[in-house]
């Protein structure tokens, strides 16, 4: 844009929205306020670039994740100064640790006020300075173009995150002298390792193709490597032969009608998973990061194994578990380097290894009591999500969750085949992020099917963001499990606490269908498993945003599960008895 | 229960890092967050355009640790580089020491010949004080701090560790 002569001439607040419009920016998330005035001005009848506005600034940063996290691109967030950018820590922190590309430009108080506790003033900088890739405060008009590229280089590429860029009002105001205008800052010093160094990839090559035991254990970092990577994955998987398995944030890159598709691992993963990982000869770690939920307890994790570790961040690369072969690396480009270095070998003979899988198999661990102890009439969560799955899977759909037992279920026993159709937020665990991250997917990807399947109690957390579908005329859906309990909690009171429910019953609940229709939703309310198919249906059939309220057993647990602390084979299956209490090391444990 | 403790081994850091607002506070926030140590933290600009700083880190803790540490500062934006003096050879420390000493007569005339010894020298005096200017390695300022102790010590300011590794390469 800089080649214009007009360019010299423009406010801060006119080159911020040039320069979003040159990324390729088709949505900002955002909500206006005093410090933003300027840039909300540039907006005004520029048909450019679509804002959407949201509710409330969590709202923003989630839907912008979602956005991300559906179309690959990054999201864009605005919103104003000290509570305006305050509101969207929780989304900034929740796209760090789930490494969604996210460039948030908050208003700032003008540069003279800054430090003066001026009205509307928090140090948004050093608030976010650890729960984001990189942040600025751009002081000079001047230093906008350059800043707002770096912001959305450093996003988008290596491990990619949020970007914070704070602007002071009267650098949205003030125009660039022509002294500084061609200012730009170095480029050189962000350039993240893509391929791997050839002796490494032979080294991987040749573990797997020893390994009488592999298996490959994946992550987020696929999905974020882009389709690519994720076609690589099932390339390189055909050639091995080696049983897959992936970690919350990885589900889609490994389809889940594939025979060698062992399910997630990890705290709520299938038996299988676990004790693959468990009995594993080698495994091979693709862009995920050993986290506790994965891992249970360390010293019983993975014990046999010779690890290879792929991940474009060196600092995933033994953090908690060493490895023995860490590559730093892109997944797509590492994948595509091992699939040529792998050429025509030929896997050893994983029949046994796969027999044994088999034999894990057979203890079906995801199979479920057909109906409550305490609530017999009522439907199982489990079976609303597995006919859920039933009646949409043929749409691709895209899903996002809430947190918490229905996040649980949704990953259990929804499959999905391909990429970018699972969002949910992981690292952070975010009650109230399904529902904006469902209206940032549909606004990215306008003829999916998306759907928040969601809890009582987390989808109040963002309520308000109804409003915002609304007003865009986004057909979201919105499924809620509806147990009258925020069951992760209780679940754990019962393992932990005697099952004092300290706290978790949703009390005072809203009725969600009349919730619904004073937005202007359609609200259904499904109470019997025979309604199921029916209330399922009739959300697919209305055009518009739907919210279900269905009401499913109030007792029932997810499972299987690895108390936290223990290691993956001593997994809770249906059937085992798990009420009870538990020593002090152990409750320490998140 | 129990809170656990690592046994720590000292490392000497260096890294640079782009020269601009917070990143003294992105450093030793990383630190703090990440319940890493710091001994002692030096920093400077050291170019003459005044855009790139270095800083020496003297940090403690496990290998495992110490890689995490160099890890988790290389992906910072601003860093350019950390280099572990302690691991990548043999290097130099120095740190520079100010000591205030009062005292008239024997102890006065002591302090004085034990300054000599360690060729410290004086950079403020009146009749019954001084200033030692000391510049070495940590552990001789230690002594020297420990004898000054006997003699009459008011102060003490150190600028903590500065480190290069020896030889004709830069790091
Ligand atoms: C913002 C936030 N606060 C608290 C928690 C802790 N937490 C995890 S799950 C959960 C209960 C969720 O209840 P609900 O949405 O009804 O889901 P359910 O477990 O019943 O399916 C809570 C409180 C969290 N994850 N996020
Ligand atoms: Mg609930």
């Amino acid at each position: 844009m800089s080649d214009t002569p007009k360019a010299d001439r423009q406010s801060g607040a006119a080159i911020l929205t040039q320069c979003l419009v040159d990324q390729g920016v088709e949505f900002v998330f955002g909500y206006p306020g005093g410090a933003v005035l300027p840039i909300y001005d540039e907006l005004f009848g520029d048909e450019r670039l679509r804002h959407i506005l949201v509710r409330h600034e969590a709202g923003a940063a989630h839907a912008a994740e979602g956005y991300a996290r559906s179309t690959g691109k990054p999201g864009v967030v605005l919103v104003t100064s000290g509570p305006g950018a305050t509101n969207a820590v929780t989304g900034i922190a929740d796209a760090f640790m789930d490494s969604i590309p996210m460039v948030v430009i908050t208003g700032q108080v003008p540069t003279a006020l800054i430090g003066t506790d001026a009205f509307q003033e928090a140090d948004t900088v050093g608030i976010t300075r650890h729960c984001t890739k990189h942040n600025y405060l751009v002081k000079d008009p001047a230093d906008l173009q350059a800043t707002i590229e770096e912001a959305f280089r450093i996003a988008t590429t290596g491990r990619p995150g949020p970007v914070v860029v704070d602007i002071p009002k009267d650098v949205q105001i003030a125009v660039p002298s022509a002294r500084n205008a061609a200012k730009l800052t170095a480029s050189h010093r962000y350039s993240p390792q893509m391929a791997a160094p050839a002796e490494q990839v032979i080294e991987a090559v040749e573990m797997i193709a020893a390994a009488e035991r592999p298996v490959f254990y994946t992550g987020g970092g696929v999905i974020n490597s882009g389709p690519e990577a994720t076609r690589l994955l099932r390339q390189l998987q055909d050639m091995t032969g080696a049983p897959t398995t992936s970690t919350l944030m990885g589900l889609g890159a490994f389809p889940s009608e594939h025979p060698d598709w062992l399910g997630m691992l990890g705290m709520h993963g299938t038996y299988e998973a676990n004790l693959a990982m468990n009995k594993a000869d080698v495994m091979v770690c693709i862009g995920a990061r050993f986290d506790d939920r994965v891992t249970g307890r360390l010293d019983a994790f993975s014990p046999e194994s010779k690890k290879v570790h792929i991940d474009i961040d060196r600092s995933s690369i033994n953090k908690t578990v060493p490895v023995d072969l860490g590559i730093v690396g892109d997944c797509a480009t590492v994948l595509g380097q091992m699939i040529e270095s792998w050429g025509a070998r030929k896997p050893q003979d994983l029949g046994e290894w796969k027999a044994r899988i088999a034999g894990w198999r057979a203890r079906e661990c995801l199979a479920y009591p057909e109906k409550s102890t305490k609530d017999p009439s009522a439907i199982m969560p489990q079976k609303a999500v597995e006919r859920l799955h039933a009646l949409t899977h043929k749409r691709e759909p895209i899903i996002t969750t809430e947190v918490g037992q229905h996040q649980m279920w949704a990953a259990q026993y929804f499959g999905f085949e391909k990429p970018n159709k699972w969002l949910t937020s992981g690292g952070l665990g975010t009650m109230g992020y399904g529902m904006p991250a469902a209206i940032g997917a549909q606004l990215g990807c306008p003829d999916d099917l998306v759907i928040d399947i969601a809890g009582e109690a987390s989808i109040q957390m963002n309520i308000q963001e109804l409003g915002t579908a609304s007003q865009y005329r986004l057909p979201v859906k919105i499924f809620i499990l509806n147990n009258e309990y925020m069951g992760m909690v209780r679940q754990w009171q019962e393992l932990t606490y005697e099952s004092r429910y300290s706290n978790s019953y949703s009390d005072s609940l809203p009725d969600f269908v009349k919730l619904a229709e004073s937005y202007g939703w359609t609200g259904i309310r499904i109470t019997e498993e025979s309604e199921l198919d029916a209330g399922i249906e009739a959300m697919l059939a209305a055009d518009g945003p739907v919210m279900v309220d269905c009401m499913v057993a109030k007792d029932a647990n997810c499972l299987p599960m690895i108390p936290s602390g223990a290691a993956h084979t001593e997994m809770l299956l249906y059937g085992d008895a798990h009420e009870g209490t538990m020593d002090d090391e152990a409750k320490a444990l998140v | 229960m129990k809170i656990a403790h690592d046994n720590a081994e000292r490392h000497v850091l260096t890294v640079t890092v782009d020269n601009e607002p917070g990143i003294l506070a992105k450093i030793t926030g990383l630190f703090t967050a990440r319940g890493y140590n710091i001994d002692s933290l030096t920093v400077a600009d050291i170019s003459a355009d005044h855009a790139i700083s270095r800083i020496t880190i003297v940090t403690g803790g496990p290998p495992q640790v110490i890689d995490q540490i160099e890890a988790q500062l290389d992906r910072l934006v601003p860093v350019h580089g950390v280099v572990d003096l302690t691991t990548a050879g043999p290097h130099v420390e120095r740190e520079l020491a100010l000591i205030k000493v009062t005292g008239t007569g024997e102890a006065r005339v002591e302090a004085l010949r034990v300054a000599d010894i360690f060729r410290a020298s004086v950079v403020d005096t009146t009749t019954e004080s001084f200033v030692f200017e000391l510049t070495g390695a940590p552990d001789k300022i230690d002594s020297f701090i420990a004898l000054m102790r006997e003699l009459g010590l008011v102060e003490v300011g150190r600028s903590g560790i500065v480190g290069m590794l020896r030889g004709a390469e830069g790091s």
